[in-house]
């Protein structure tokens, strides 16, 4: 992944709050940490499920404007769960096929 | 645990040189932030590098804009908790991040920048934003 390293040794996502999107009903936002053999691990974490009430767009919408709800300090979401990593402040909705 | 005062205080410094007046109590916050009037930027400073390192030379460039705020204030995160923790009440529909800019007008918050705004961008185009928001809150004829 692109984008400009501020810690040398860390991903180029280290420190960034990203949306994490799952083959599963869940997407997470928050800032990522690293990616290791157990998964992706991000800090201070929202979590939106598909079978809320509100809109998953709607819900990253809010997190740009009024920041992310950290209601998890740490969540690793398991690697072969991740469908796409998007940094927040880019985030669109993904294409259909 | 707060980091070492003297790593610190050149992270506080490259603030309050610009004329930011730094707050380290929840009085000093209430007496800076209760009431306000006019234009007031309240900078959240923070020693993560991934953005502080960026939001910083930002402020340094934004204030040598022609139209500025009448007012700038500055807490630390993860410093100074009682003030941040206070500061962050005066803007509570924000979630807390750090660091983070606060513009207010007569007590509202009329803008604001989130650390997820900050990271991985240039000083320039942090600053940018920040000085068409001054333009559009901190003029006389708002």
């Amino acid at each position: 992944m692109s984008g400009h390293v501020f810690h040398p040794g860390h991903s180029a996502l280290h420190g960034m709050t990203v949306v994490v999107e799952t083959a599963g009903t869940l997407t997470y936002v928050g800032r990522y940490d690293r990616e290791d053999d157990t998964g992706v691990h991000l800090l201070d974490v929202g979590v939106h499920d598909l079978q809320s009430a509100i809109a998953k767009e709607e819900y990253i919408k809010r997190s740009s404007s009024f920041g992310v709800r950290g209601e998890h300090r740490h969540v690793v979401v398991p690697a072969n769960q991740v469908a796409r990593i998007t940094q927040l402040g880019n985030w669109e909705p993904a294409r259909s096929s | 645990m707060p980091y070492n005062p003297a790593l610190v205080a050149p992270m506080r410094t490259e603030v309050t040189r610009l004329g930011a007046r730094e707050l380290t109590t929840a009085a000093e916050v209430d007496a800076a932030l209760g009431d306000q009037r006019g234009s007031m930027l309240v900078f959240i400073n923070s020693v993560c590098g991934c953005a502080a390192g960026n939001a910083r030379p930002a402020l340094t460039l934004a204030l040598k804009h022609p139209v500025v705020p009448q007012q700038v204030v500055t807490v630390f995160a993860g410093q100074d908790l009682e003030a941040v923790a206070r500061a962050r009440q005066y803007f509570a529909d924000y979630q807390p991040s750090s660091p983070s800019m606060a513009l207010l007008r007569d007590g509202e918050v009329v803008h604001f920048v989130h650390r997820h705004q900050i990271e991985g961008r240039s000083p320039q185009a942090i600053a940018t934003d920040l000085t068409s928001a001054f333009d559009k809150f901190c003029g006389a004829a708002v």
